[in-house]
């Protein structure tokens, strides 16, 4: 199995250059006297729902399973998540409800495309769309109020205390698990049949590994991952529902796994820069003197603006797992 | 005689497999939004029954449920020519916001002669959207790019693009949460409730569509790249050629199905600053070409029906309470289950070991 040296390392430069920038930025906005430490608190938030369906995405994709619906498992896991804490009481449990339902989406996804043969991308597509009705019917079904919904302070995850400001340890989990993900890929038996599942799954089958079963585990815990990120969204983040939440989030989230050519660690970083990209779209849009003069529509179209550059080539050619997309048919 | 009636029969099955196809996904669809009414604690049959009263029970409703499948019906052009082509062209979402945003330009901001008016201002929705498509078609030809990825970031590019120019350039003054409305000769005429001559616009250009896919040269060309592309390629047809066509169609349709919430659609005539008038239009479209077995005229037909669905919805939340929005959950059940090709082969394998 070959893989593009180069080009990962291309990648890996161009984020550590994006990462200076930022970093040199955050120094002159403290030159300047203005208070940077925010950007960055808000910059870690944004960062976290993206990093973990990106880390997610990019297990499942290596896996071979190329699931476009991200946005719907992000908005309808923030719905459960929220169900379940308010059931249980606990922010936490709620965090946990999400993930699980993440998960059965994810499984339920992956089924449809391992038995099924079903097409992924329009498959995904439709799980997208069902999430954009299925979360306002569910918004007035559960609470019975249209599009919105605000739950008590207490069920809030807490924060935690840092010398860069108030951390969620939902966002430490993220970081966690991105280090985690990027080590079970490459460095376990699991991680390389998961891999040989998206490269050559007939490999993989002759030595005596079910392709499908692996497929549907990387899906299963692709969903998982990202329903931690959907629940954190209202439970770790907003304080409440609405029926947009999600803005396209799962669509950055996608665009990190392209910009991280399916390296959870990249896909990490890629997150941080493009919530790093959000917090300053915030920022940018309250700032007096800066609003004025770069309207924050700009900013918040960076992140895609980037991507497509990515995948045009000028930051190095991505490539999918060969096998990535297809389902695989036993002869 | 006996050969005719052969053919007739050969025929009627070619139409009959896939519509049944479309039949068992809507069946489907429509059997999971019951039940997720059921689970909620709605009645379900009061709720259908309100639905298709409200949809088609009469003669101004059905002009209504038009008006709700005249975009519809263009943004599954969108689709249904990429599939044709082999291509997943899903950037019909930012392609009709491009052609929204050109229809308020011209429509809107501009003083013509009236007849001039309407046509400068749709010509210019539909190039605005064809232009809009142009980037991922050249990423793909050129750099082998997916379209679903460039398309998905067309779309978000697309979306604060036109919010911007919605907020800061074409907003009517006095009142920030709209671009100012088309001008009275920009509009099309107004046929009943709030559908307007636009519909037969976009059916003329759905049936142009058919034509040239299926009439043409260049729409046999298209046609085979998508099926066969090897077989294409023996024959010596350029990707190029097919592809660039597919994209362009794509976005003159999904264009023209921006500007018909403009400058064809009552009584707003002009666009959200939120994109609430026409957010989702395209990402619908992908079902309704779906169900209507990417086929141009197949997509008039399932437009009528969705354009039902969402008329119908606003009975149904008014009568029994049940959202309104389920009706798009229920067309991405609808989408999900044409995803799978294996799904009527699996339950007629089912059915039979039921019967053994």
């Amino acid at each position: 199995m070959r893989r593009p040296r180069s080009s990962r390392a291309r990648r890996a430069v161009w984020i550590s250059v994006s990462l200076a920038a930022i970093a040199i930025f955050l120094y002159v906005l403290e030159y300047v006297g203005l208070q940077p430490i925010k950007l960055v608190e808000t910059g870690l938030l944004a960062m976290t729902p993206l990093a973990l369906a990106a880390v997610g995405e990019c297990i499942n994709e290596k896996a071979g399973t190329v699931n476009i619906g991200m946005e719907g498992i992000l908005l309808i896991t923030c719905v459960a998540g929220v169900y379940g804490a308010e059931i249980f009481d606990s922010g936490a449990i709620g965090l946990l409800i999400g993930a699980l339902a993440g998960a059965l989406i994810g499984f339920l996804f992956a089924v449809i495309c391992v038995y099924g043969l079903a097409n992924q991308v329009v498959a995904g597509m439709g799980l997208n769309v069902f999430a954009i009705g299925f979360v306002p019917f569910l918004l007035m079904a559960i609470w019975a109020f249209p599009g919105i919904h605000v739950f008590p302070r207490k069920l809030m995850v807490s924060t935690i205390s840092t010398p860069i400001g108030r951390v969620s340890p939902v966002t430490i989990a993220a970081i966690a698990i991105a280090i985690l993900a990027q080590l079970f890929l490459y460095k376990t038996l699991l991680g390389l049949r998961i891999r040989a599942a998206g490269e050559k799954p007939e490999a993989v089958d002759v030595a005596g590994a079910r392709v499908d079963y692996l497929r549907i585990f990387a899906c299963t815990l692709g969903g998982a991952l990202c329903g931690l990120g959907g629940a954190f969204m209202a439970l770790g983040w907003f304080g409440g529902i609405v029926k947009e939440i999600s803005a396209g989030r799962g669509y950055i989230a996608l665009a990190c796994v392209v910009f991280s050519g399916l390296e959870p660690l990249l896909a990490l970083a890629a997150a941080f820069i493009f919530g790093f990209v959000e917090g300053l779209a915030h920022w940018v849009a309250i700032v007096p003197g800066v609003k004025e003069v770069v309207p924050f529509y700009f900013v918040n179209m960076a992140p895609y603006i980037v991507t497509l550059l990515v995948v045009a080539g000028v930051i190095g050619k991505r490539r999918f797992p060969s096998a990535s997309g297809k389902p695989y048919i036993r002869e | 005689m006996i050969f005719k009636a052969e053919k007739m029969v050969e025929n009627l099955k070619a139409i009959s497999v896939p519509l049944s196809r479309s039949g068992l996904a809507v069946v489907v669809g429509l059997l999971i939004g019951a039940l997720l009414m059921l689970i909620y604690g709605y009645d379900p049959i009061m709720g259908y029954y309100w639905l298709f009263k409200g949809a088609f029970g009469s003669v101004s409703e059905f002009m209504e449920t038009l008006a709700f499948a005249t975009p519809l019906m263009l943004t599954a052009i969108t689709f249904a020519v990429g599939v044709k082509a082999g291509l997943f062209n899903i950037g019909a979402e930012g392609q009709m916001y491009m052609g929204a945003i050109g229809a308020v330009a011209i429509g809107g901001a501009i003083a013509l002669p009236a007849g001039i008016h309407v046509a400068a201002a749709t010509a210019f929705a539909m190039l605005l959207g064809a232009l809009w498509a142009l980037p991922a078609a050249l990423l793909k030809l050129w750099r082998g790019v997916h379209e679903v990825i460039s398309t998905i970031m067309l779309n978000w590019i697309s979306f604060w693009l036109v919010t911007y120019l919605a907020i800061y350039h074409l907003a009517e003054p006095g009142r920030a949460e709209r671009t100012v409305p088309a001008l009275p000769t920009a509009r099309y005429p107004v046929l009943g409730a709030t559908l307007t001559a636009v519909i037969f616009v976009s059916i003329g250009l759905c049936i142009v569509v058919y034509i040239l896919l299926w009439r043409t040269k260049l729409g046999y060309e298209l046609r085979l790249v998508g099926t066969n592309p090897e077989a294409a390629r023996y024959a010596g047809i350029s990707s190029w050629k097919p592809v660039l066509t597919s994209f362009i169609i794509g976005g003159i349709a999904a264009g023209l199905a921006g500007a018909s919430q403009i400058i064809g659609r009552p009584p707003a005539w002009s666009l959200y600053a939120t994109l609430g008038n026409v957010a989702t239009l395209g990402f619908d479209g992908i079902g309704i070409a779906l169900i209507g077995r990417n086929h141009p005229i197949g997509g008039i037909f399932a437009a009528i029906f969705y354009g039902g669905l969402l008329h119908g919805g606003r009975f149904m939340e008014y009568h029994v309470g049940v959202c309104s929005e389920l009706v798009r959950a229920i067309n991405g059940i609808i989408i999900i289950t044409l995803a799978i090709p294996e799904l009527l082969p699996i339950i007629r394998k089912f059915l039979k070991r039921g019967v053994k």
